[in-house]
């Protein structure tokens, strides 16, 4: 498949922002339980702030796929059918109830309404952070299943997609966390840390699973199904176009076959172990910059790794286009 | 309940593009608006079409045989196209079971082009949205054209006739009697979209002739013949 800018930011971006809202509702929680110092109002309301900045960046760069942006509106239609209709509709309650989480904490809601069990005072801000979470995980699925419900891309149509994008959802959000908690000097690096590190480990595994997965896929499709010429030497002569068509364009990545390797291996670099040894570095050192870089540079990774994941991707059409495959 | 569908012969199918070229024009003057090019007289033309053909050839020089193969929507009965779309522009009509895309719905996302297995969707580069095969929705429907005429454009140019066109679900159509008595077939069958346009395959055409079919071995004129002959044109030479 042809790897859109406008999909790999919309998926890495939104997938960051949903992480970075878990990051501190988890972090919020923490400190309700005094495992962790309990952080300022501000701490809660910026951090939402970056995070709805990430969402609504994701969403801008989601325009760019579309060929008719000011009709956008149509796409919450089909939401029995359709899991990009599904996102459609979740990705903006997940902006909006972000956004409520760090109104709430601004504006200071943060006297207990009702006092459970005599020891856990619930506030506006824990029940719309509850939402919130609810809505960040149900739009993990829907993002992912864009991709993992198409049967016919079989390199996607795996639960490891929906796997893959939570979790580099989560490493990426709680880097950031890091990331932001550095920036500001306050205690919690360690904490966002050692989670974003455990994230990445496991997304690790899973991705290096999906990787075996599709190096050893065979696909159920062959140019002798495709033609229904029941014959082991079948050659493409022509087309049907003297040029491109849209069938050449979209569905391929056109590059080699060494890009592709030295991107899969840039973004196993890149996101897997750089971010864990700057973490590690910037526990040891105690330094403020050092999680911000190790934020950039996963960041970046997890750009190559989705541009692999659309150019890994090979469409059974593409079997009607031997001289392009 | 009816499906249209194509029933495309490969076995007389010569690959002379008058199905392309016809439909292009049909469906480039419609009232949906043009299937527009871009660069067509330059460098690296393309341009939207709702049909194309394919050359393919099957087996090593010298035993080879070229396969003309067009290819458009194939109007699936389980069309895979049609659930994935945001906006429901995207259909299938519940009448005839002819796949459309509502122009004025599509936002252009492409996610349907994604799951057809058969790229039979394309974007148009100017209009932006989604087109494909409509089977002349416009034009079978038409009851201002005689009947012979309520037929797509593509059936109508075909020189060899290798296109036929007609509902499959009724037992009795040209179409269904093609499929059933002379080898129809779907493309991709193992995704089970149900296609409703089917193949007919090639075929080889043989016939015996026993040498005993040419020379008349045992004429019994001949047997009985008690002629003297002397050169002269004789009932032999006018019979055999």
């Amino acid at each position: 498949m042809h790897p859109a800018f406008s999909v790999i930011f919309l998926t890495t971006l939104i997938g960051a922002g949903q992480g970075l809202f878990l990051a501190l509702y988890t972090g919020q929680i923490y400190a309700l339980a005094n495992l962790l110092p309990a952080q300022g109002d501000e701490f809660y309301a910026f951090g939402s702030l970056v995070a709805l900045t990430l969402l609504v960046g994701g969403l801008i760069a989601s325009f760019f796929h579309l060929g008719r942006p000011e009709r956008a509106w149509r796409a919450a239609a089909r939401w029995r059918t359709s899991w990009l209709s599904r996102e459609v509709l979740v990705l903006p309650l997940v902006m909006a109830l972000v956004f409520a989480y760090g109104l709430a904490h601004w504006t200071g809601h943060t006297q207990p309404l009702f006092t459970l069990g005599n020891w856990l005072a619930v506030d506006a801000t824990l029940l719309i952070g509850l939402a919130a979470t609810l809505a960040v995980f149900a739009l993990f699925v829907c993002t992912a299943m864009i991709y993992a419900g198409v049967r016919f891309l079989e390199e996607w149509s795996s639960p490891l997609t929906v796997v893959n994008f939570t979790l580099f959802g989560l490493a990426s959000g709680f880097m950031l966390a890091a990331a932001y908690s550095a920036f500001i000097g306050n205690q919690l690096v360690a904490f966002f840390g050692t989670w974003s590190v455990i994230f990445t480990v496991i997304a690790l595994v899973s991705r290096f699973a999906s990787l075996t997965r599709n190096a050893q896929l065979r696909h159920k499709s062959t140019v002798q199904s495709a033609i229904g010429v029941r014959h082991q030497t079948v050659s493409q002569k022509a087309q049907g176009a003297t040029a491109g068509s849209f069938n050449t364009r979209e569905f391929f990545h056109g590059r080699s076959a060494g890009t592709l390797r030295t991107v899969r291996l840039l973004f196993l670099f890149l996101v897997f172990p750089l971010p864990i040894l700057l973490i590690g570095a910037a526990y040891a050192t105690q330094s403020p910059t050092l999680p911000i870089v190790a934020f950039a540079v996963q960041y970046l990774g997890l750009l190559f790794e989705r541009w692999y994941f659309f150019a890994e991707a090979r469409h059974p059409q593409n079997l009607y286009y031997q001289s392009v495959a | 309940m009816s499906q249209l569908a194509l029933v495309i012969d490969l076995n007389v199918c010569v690959g002379c593009h008058a199905c392309v070229t016809s439909c292009k024009q049909w469906n480039t003057s419609g009232w949906a608006g043009p299937l527009v090019d871009e660069n067509p007289y330059d460098a690296d033309p393309t341009g939207t079409f709702f049909n194309r053909v394919q050359t393919f050839e099957v087996g090593t020089f010298p035993d080879t045989e070229t396969v003309h193969f067009p290819k458009s929507c194939l109007h699936c009965e389980d069309p895979p196209c049609v659930p994935v779309c945001p906006t429901g522009a995207s259909h299938k009509r519940a009448d005839n079971g002819i796949v459309l895309v509502d122009y004025d719905k599509c936002i252009g996302c492409k996610y349907c082009s994604w799951a057809c297995p058969y790229g039979a969707r394309e974007v148009d580069e100017q209009q932006k949205v989604m087109k494909k095969c409509t089977l002349c929705i416009d034009r079978i429907t038409d009851l201002t054209l005689p009947e012979r005429e309520r037929k797509p454009a593509c059936v109508l140019a075909c020189p060899t006739s290798a296109r036929l066109f007609g509902d499959v679900q009724d037992p009795d159509s040209e179409v269904s009697i093609a499929i059933r008595e002379r080898g129809g077939y779907q493309l991709m069958p193992e995704w089970g979209t149900k296609p409703a346009n089917h193949y007919l395959p090639r075929r080889k055409t043989r016939i015996y002739i026993d040498p005993e079919e040419l020379i008349r071995a045992d004429n019994p004129l001949r047997k009985e013949d008690l002629t003297t002959y002397s050169g002269e044109e004789t009932l032999d030479d006018v019979t055999w």
